[in-house]
């Protein structure tokens, strides 16, 4: 019968009191973990969540408000900057060194749902993370022809019950309350799920979203005189794409004329530049909210230097998303995780002092128990060990259960979390760091089982029997 | 087997004077010898058996056992040298509550060698007519059975020693000499000394040899 064994018959004979004291100090586990693995995988999450640019270039003002509003849907835009901006880094002067621009116009919303103006580069040129592409679970992406056909995302999808096919109508505003309807667009695609922001928007071409900025209310757009509608035209150009794809094996943007390729004409820059759509406004009129720049790596040293020289400059800024993450994390979210991990690991600690309150109170009427196994030959070092496996049984049962209402806890979490913040996280997704806890919890029912284990040791046999 | 020679031991008292309890010049037991001790409350019966298991040391003496002069032993030493060669058996049985008879028996053996042998304590509970009560808690036992479960686990170590400290003073008439007989034929039956302290006439009737602590114990002599 090892000592382990001892320990363990002692604390099921006091089942109720052990029971209690392992779930003090499972909640504070629990939610040890629950912080931990919340945080980790929302570090990770934003962190990734810009993944395939290296920039995003808009209006100037607060750089943190442009990539919270760009790439996590969060805050209001700052502002626009003018499309031909978009067409310097595309075929004007910074031309070289981008590799691929990537427009994206703010302002409607779907159900509260953000409703993103882009092209359909968003999908075929940047990845969602590391190596993955974006894929569809229904339907496909849309073409640069068909300017009101949309691409959802996952949550929204599953949220708002749109599929293949539906239309929407857009209202104006970054929340569902506010601003009146625009033009209704098809749903072309959805999303796979990504587990980033990108799950909780909707994508439309960005033509469509220009157009009904500019003619305003979709009952109120007239086409021009001797000119199809937006609509129309939309379908014209579509019909036109297609008929050049399927002659050429890819979308012509020189004869669907609403939508254009301009890395023929833009250097080392391959990126598809949407094209002036005729429909009386003027090019210049067009602006866009933010541009997610993939800067050209085989001109390193230039695309460097684009930043810098970007924001020398009025017309815009441009950031660096994982910089303005990590500055967000270390200087905020950082620090309110800090305060969170430090009061779970301070209830962990006063459930300790639970355990160690419990084990001493039971140690007077153990007296008498320990003295009876010291008469039958138990040294001291051995019932003080017996004490102090009872103090780390419980905190390891305690930690056990405390990881396992931990993990249950994210898992209940997860829906919502993923709802409200797109971050995909999982019941069984652990973190390295929970490997600490194991001998954190041993070191700690070492130290509060010690008062308790030092009265076993002293325990005197001659007097405790006669008691 | 078992010699004491010399022995004296006192205890010291809240105002500070000593209390004289044991002055035992010589006392001996052979192997497989059973001894009864008798005398009145107080006269340091108790005290003799702890100093012999090695639980308080005397003052001055030896204790001997089995070549053993077990007071020069350290404490840990001591404790081991009670867990291997001592059984003890108490007057109010002192079981582990927490534990089953077939572990009460086992645990004693867990301290004297790290290991427990369930197949000797499964025996020693069947000879002392348990094997049905093996997995019972001594809440779930007669007051005669978990005696019985006290003389199986004092038994456990194969000690050289016996102590019994009025093992029959709890239980009923029926199960006294129950008992008894068992202590005596455990003790035939692997050698051991037996010292058996009682207040009782019958049991100490039983046996050939009965030692009055009163008259070995010159601290009792010089005051009476």
């Amino acid at each position: 019968m090892s000592l382990w064994k001892i320990a363990l018959r002692s604390l099921q004979y006091r089942r109720l009191a052990s029971g209690l004291t392992a779930l003090s100090i499972s909640l504070g586990v629990a939610l040890v973990v629950g912080v931990m693995v919340i945080h980790a995988v929302v570090d990770q999450s934003f962190k990734r969540s810009a993944q395939g640019y290296d920039l995003i270039v808009g209006a100037k003002g607060s750089r943190l408000e442009l990539v919270l509003s760009t790439v996590y849907h969060l805050g209001k835009p700052i502002g626009k900057v003018p499309y031909d901006y978009f067409l310097e880094l595309t075929e004007g002067r910074f031309a070289p060194e981008v590799d691929l621009a990537v427009p994206c116009c703010l302002g409607d919303n779907y159900q509260g749902y953000r409703v993103v103006g882009t092209t359909p580069d968003m999908f075929n040129e940047l990845e969602y993370r590391d190596g993955e592409k974006y894929r569809f679970q229904a339907g496909e992406n849309f073409g640069w022809g068909e300017y009101y056909d949309a691409v959802i995302g996952a949550t929204v999808a599953r949220k708002t019950g749109l599929k293949v096919g539906d239309t929407f109508q857009p209202g104006h505003g970054e929340t569902a309350e506010q601003g009146e309807k625009h033009s209704p667009f098809t749903v072309a695609g959805i999303l796979a799920p990504t587990g980033t922001p990108n799950d909780r928007a909707l994508f439309v071409n960005i033509e469509g979203f220009w157009e009904i900025h500019a003619h305003g209310h979709y009952d109120e757009e007239q086409p021009a005189e001797g000119e199809p509608s937006s609509q129309q035209h939309a379908a014209e150009e579509h019909a036109a794409e297609e008929h050049a794809a399927d002659a050429a094996g890819r979308p012509d943007p020189a004869e669907s004329g609403g939508a254009g390729d301009s890395h023929a004409g833009a250097g080392d820059a391959h990126s598809h530049a949407p094209q002036a759509h005729d429909h009386g406004e003027p090019q210049l009129e067009r602006h866009v909210t933010a541009i997610l720049v993939r800067t050209n790596t085989k001109r390193m040293t230039r695309a460097m230097a684009l930043p810098k020289i970007i924001n020398q400059e009025a017309d815009a800024q441009a950031v660096m998303p994982a910089e303005e993450i990590t500055r967000l994390f270390e200087g905020i979210v950082g620090n309110i995780q800090k305060v969170l991990l430090v009061f779970a690991v301070l209830i962990v600690i006063v459930a300790g002092i639970g355990m160690m309150v419990s084990i001493y109170n039971s140690m007077s009427e153990r007296r008498h128990e320990i003295a009876v196994m010291r008469a039958l030959g138990a040294r001291r070092m051995t019932v003080m060990s017996i004490i102090l496996l009872e103090s780390i049984l419980l905190s390891l049962g305690g930690g056990a259960l405390g990881l396992l209402l931990g993990h249950g806890l994210v898992g209940l979490l997860a829906p919502s979390i993923m709802e409200n913040t797109g971050v995909v996280v999982h019941a069984l997704q652990f973190q390295p760091i929970e490997l600490v806890l194991i001998p954190g919890l041993i070191a700690m029912a070492s130290v509060v089982g010690y008062l308790p284990a030092l009265i076993a040791y002293r325990t005197e046999v001659a007097d405790s029997l006669s008691e | 087997m078992l010699e004491l020679r010399q022995v004296t031991k006192s205890f010291t008292l809240p105002d500070g004077s000593p209390l004289h309890v044991l002055d035992i010049e010589h006392f001996e037991a052979k192997a497989g010898e059973q001894v009864v001790i008798v005398g009145q409350s107080g006269c340091g019966k108790t005290t003799l058996l702890h100093v012999i298991a090695g639980i308080c040391r005397p003052d001055t003496g030896r204790v001997l056992i089995d070549g053993w002069d077990v007071p020069v032993l350290s404490e840990a030493d001591r404790d081991q040298f009670r867990a291997a060669k001592i059984g003890y058996v108490f007057q109010t049985f002192n079981l582990l509550p927490a534990f089953s008879a077939l572990e009460n028996v086992m645990i004693g053996m867990t301290f004297a060698d790290g290991r427990a042998d369930r197949d000797r304590a499964r025996m020693l509970l069947e000879r002392v007519g348990l094997n049905h009560r093996l997995t019972h808690k001594p809440a779930q036992l007669s007051v005669g059975e978990q005696q019985r479960v006290a003389v199986a686990r004092a038994l456990a170590n194969r000690p050289k020693v016996l102590l019994a400290d009025e093992p029959t003073a709890n239980i009923d008439t029926g199960n006294q000499q129950q008992v008894i007989d068992m202590l005596r034929g455990a003790c035939e039956d692997e050698n051991v000394v037996l010292l058996l302290v009682t207040h009782s006439p019958e049991v100490a009737g039983q046996f050939e040899r009965v030692e009055r602590l009163e008259e070995i114990n010159r601290v009792l002599v010089k005051r009476s």
